[in-house]
């Protein structure tokens, strides 16, 4: 299963990808912005997205409007600073099939992740 | 600046270092300051828009490296590439977490910017003075400095302040 991690910072990244190769998840592809993620995804979807919200030349909420354009069942999961309900219900209106706030434990991540997974039946 | 919007910047430090770190946080006595100055080694600088102006600055010192290597899960120097990434996200995260609590406030938070060598200043334009918020952990010793200015009030702080004046 591919999983697509679109965070600007790379050490996020780092930690996100850590997290899922607990999980046996290993096979990742990264992107830096919104923008590099569509580029992406033209040519492969991946089979789960993990997207922060705050980037530069796309923010994560634009990012995930345009991937149900192209694809309405691939699971996303924002990944956030932003924590304030109004922002939680903004995201799930745009998409997004789960949230979590950063700061986040591997635990809180992981578990987020597979409850996820559960809910779309995506294979393992 | 109010005093009760530290509160929150406080709370995020400490939930930040205890969940991605696994560090505890000592806060020393925080304190006011007046110049538009910061003298640091390494600074993590987040812009803040909305109903508040103001910036916050991160101002680590030479322990900087071992947080930022605690953060990433990896050893650094101040020459790695992932070095000012790890000190950006560890401020990006601290503000992001904080603003939930800044009582309604609209808060929109920038990128980070990161700035690196001995002894340098931050200066800001039009935000001061500055709260300044020394914390201790296992890693090291740093300070945050928060400046914020409240340019637009919501409705309920408006009751609020007019209740607390009466």
């Amino acid at each position: 299963m591919k999983i697509m991690l679109v965070d600007d910072s790379r050490t996020i990244r780092n930690i996100e990808k850590n997290t899922l190769a607990q999980l046996g998840y290993t096979d990742t592809v990264e992107a830096g912005d919104g923008v590099e993620a569509l580029s992406l995804i033209s040519n492969s979807m991946p089979h789960l997205f993990l997207v922060d919200w705050n980037m530069p030349n796309m923010d994560g909420l634009t990012l995930v409007k345009n991937i149900r354009v192209k694809n309405q069942a691939v699971p996303i999961i924002m990944v956030t600073t932003e924590a304030e309900k109004a922002r939680v219900v903004e995201a799930i209106k745009a998409g997004v099939n789960n949230y979590v706030v950063k700061p986040f434990t591997a635990d809180t991540l992981g578990g987020k992740i597979k409850q996820t997974l559960e809910k779309v039946s995506v294979p393992a | 600046m109010d005093v009760k919007y530290i509160n929150p910047f406080m709370s995020s430090i400490r939930n930040v270092f205890q969940t991605m770190l696994s560090l505890d946080v000592t806060f020393g006595k925080p304190g006011i300051k007046t110049d538009a100055h910061a003298s640091h080694d390494v600074s993590g600088v987040i812009g803040l828009s909305g109903d508040v102006d103001g910036v916050v600055v991160s101002g680590p010192r030479l322990s900087a490296v071992r947080i930022a290597s605690t953060f990433a899960g990896v050893n650094l120097s101040e020459v790695d590439d992932d070095f000012p990434d790890a000190i950006g996200g560890l401020a990006n995260m601290i503000s992001g977490n904080a603003k939930k609590d800044l009582g309604g406030l609209k808060v929109f938070i920038s990128p980070p910017s990161v700035v690196v060598g001995a002894s340098h200043q931050i200066k800001s334009t039009k935000i001061i003075p500055r709260l300044v918020i020394p914390r201790s952990t296992l890693a090291g010793s740093f300070v945050v400095e928060v400046g914020m200015r409240v340019v637009n009030r919501p409705a309920e702080l408006l009751v609020a302040t007019a209740a607390e004046a009466i």
